[in-house]
């Protein structure tokens, strides 16, 4: 076999194994997918008259129409945290180990875990737009534009799974993934997920429109509105592949050096 | 010997910040043989292991696993290599059978010998009936064999296991030493590392005490023992009359009234035995028995290491 060949084989059965975890726990992805759903339940439910009123004038439309693309950044972010989470289970309960000593293509086990988080979030991607749905989303995307979201929230993931996968390498325990779970989670409120960015007060609006939520959720949401998306496209790219890049260097940097004894 | 060899590593060393864990460490293990590295909490153990199974790199030193170097083709010496470490490594979110098949797939089996072995092993180490439990369900015992039983999956020709009966309650540990033993049977060379005296002296065909990363003895069980002082010769007589005498005769020992023996300190070499005997036979007094003590394992590693009983036991 070669080299290829090897490395394709062992990362399906990484991948297997990654979809036997979640098919036997499948309380991480309704976790994942929970609180996002509450989140819209609330925005829209709670929020929603006001801030359609609020922002209305600006896009003329139910705020549901402008949450949605926040909101699917956020279920990225959860399901980035339980990817954190099972890394790091493999390194302390030292089956990573054992992965080590056999004549396998090393980092198997960690495309396995991305693979596995991309098809997990998708999945759940899918149901929380079916749930927008229900609750009145409607998007204006033709299907070129909806493949370039989709794209983008699968580029995404890929970027937010390798820096999971280094953040799960790094931690000693489960608790240090705490502050990575933290910042996937609490970034999209100082972004434009919930409110535009304009409304914001000076420093805070700075810190928001710089951070890479910003243009990946404002291109989302042009891309589904059929808004023009311009330059912000080009950036949200960037930070895509720019955070994809230094999460699966800082991965693979971690997983060579020597384990802790 | 040096062809057979399943390990040969010279000079190995490992310092970890400023601590030396190893220290010029030398290790030859002829093929198909056990081979157990004795030494208390922090010697250097599982350093050795990790080191020897590729998993973490020598700061000095060369090694050949199976004919394969340590360095220059790590590959190859995973591919002979099975590893057992002190914490069972398996994955708690699958069932027995399918942490198997997960290894048989890496091992690159087909669908049928993949299904064929899982079931065997299981069988081997009476999973069986678990194989289809989860693993975090399962037993510390029971993990310890599925963990061998995955071990296992590849043929490997050489085999580390790291301390594999601590923590085990005594029957586990006699069905591990078993099948340990059924693996030297089958030609497997066995790495084994140990707190235990008894257990490196009930597997080992040669044992390596190690002490603060250095190799302070090598040699067979009953090589270490006849290395140092505190053997003895157990005389037992018929009544007291003739211990009594005994002693008046030999004017050394230590005897026992209740059980009519005196222990005469020296080995069992025959020109001692038969002075011994001589001057006895001389003073007329009858020797019911006679048996001779060397140092057990544990006066060998006390005299060795240095170490208080209380921390290895």
């Amino acid at each position: 076999m070669t080299t290829m060949a090897m490395a394709t084989r062992d990362s399906t059965t990484m991948i297997r194994r990654d979809f036997k975890h979640t098919l036997r726990y499948p309380g991480t992805l309704v976790m994942s997918l929970g609180v996002p759903t509450v989140l819209l339940l609330l925005f829209v439910g709670v929020f929603g008259g006001t801030l359609t009123a609020g922002i209305g004038g600006a896009h003329g439309a139910p705020y549901i129409n402008y949450l949605v693309p926040g909101i699917l950044l956020m279920t990225v972010g959860y399901g980035a945290s339980t990817t954190a989470l099972s890394v790091n289970g493999d390194m302390t309960e030292g089956i990573i180990a054992r992965f080590r000593v056999m004549a396998i293509t090393r980092s198997a086990v960690l495309t396995g875990h991305v693979a596995g988080a991309l098809v997990r979030t998708m999945v759940s991607i899918g149901l929380l737009l079916g749930v927008a749905f229900l609750l009145g989303y409607r998007p204006s995307a033709g299907p070129l534009a909806w493949l370039g979201a989709l794209g983008l929230l699968a580029l995404v993931v890929l970027a937010l799974a390798w820096l999971a996968v280094a953040i799960g390498l790094l931690a000693r325990t489960a608790q240090g993934t705490g502050p990575f779970v933290l910042v996937v989670q609490v970034l999209p409120f100082i972004s434009s997920a919930f409110v535009p960015t304009g409304s914001m007060s000076a420093p805070v609006r700075w810190f928001a429109q710089h951070e890479p939520f910003t243009p990946i959720i404002d291109t989302l949401r042009g891309l589904l509105l059929g808004t023009p998306v311009g330059t912000t496209g080009i950036v949200a790219v960037a930070w895509s592949v720019g955070l994809t890049l230094a999460g699966f260097l800082l991965a693979m940097r971690l997983f060579r050096r020597d384990p802790r004894p | 010997m040096t062809d057979s060899a399943a390990i040969i590593a010279t000079g190995l060393r490992k310092s970890f910040g400023a601590k030396v864990v190893l220290d010029d460490v030398d290790i030859a293990v002829p093929a198909g043989t056990t081979f157990a590295l004795l030494g208390p909490n922090g010697a250097g153990k599982t350093t050795i292991v990790r080191i020897l199974s590729t998993l973490i790199r020598a700061d000095a030193g060369d090694a050949q696993i199976a004919a394969h170097d340590l360095v220059r083709a790590p590959h190859r010496v995973r591919a002979a290599i099975g590893v057992t470490g002190q914490f069972s490594a398996v994955d708690n979110l699958l069932t027995g059978t399918e942490n198997l098949l997960l290894m048989a797939d890496l091992h690159r089996l087909g669908r049928s010998v993949a299904r064929r072995r899982a079931a065997e092993l299981l069988a081997k180490f009476e999973l069986t009936e678990s194989g289809d439990k989860l693993v975090a369900t399962y037993s510390g015992g029971m993990r310890r064999r599925l963990d061998l039983a995955m071990t296992l999956v590849g043929d490997p020709a050489v085999i580390f296991l790291d301390e594999p009966t601590t923590g085990l309650d005594p029957r586990s540990r006699r069905t591990m030493w078993q099948t340990i033993r059924r693996l030297v049977a089958d030609g497997v060379t066995i790495f084994l590392t140990t707190q235990y005296l008894d257990e490196a002296d009930e597997l080992a065909d040669r044992i390596a005490v190690l002490d603060q990363g250095r190799v302070v003895a090598v040699g067979t069980a009953d090589e270490l023992k006849r290395s140092i002082p505190g053997g003895h010769v157990r005389l037992r007589f018929g009544d007291s009359e003739s211990l009594d005498a005994a002693v008046r005769t030999l004017g050394d020992g230590v005897p026992d009234r209740d059980a009519h023996t005196l222990d005469v300190p020296g080995d069992g070499t025959v020109p001692v035995l038969r002075a011994l005997l001589d001057r006895l036979d001389t003073a007329s007094i009858e020797v019911v028995e006679l048996s001779v003590h060397t140092p057990d394992l544990d006066d060998v590693f006390f005299a060795l290491t240095g170490t208080t009983k209380e921390t290895v036991r």
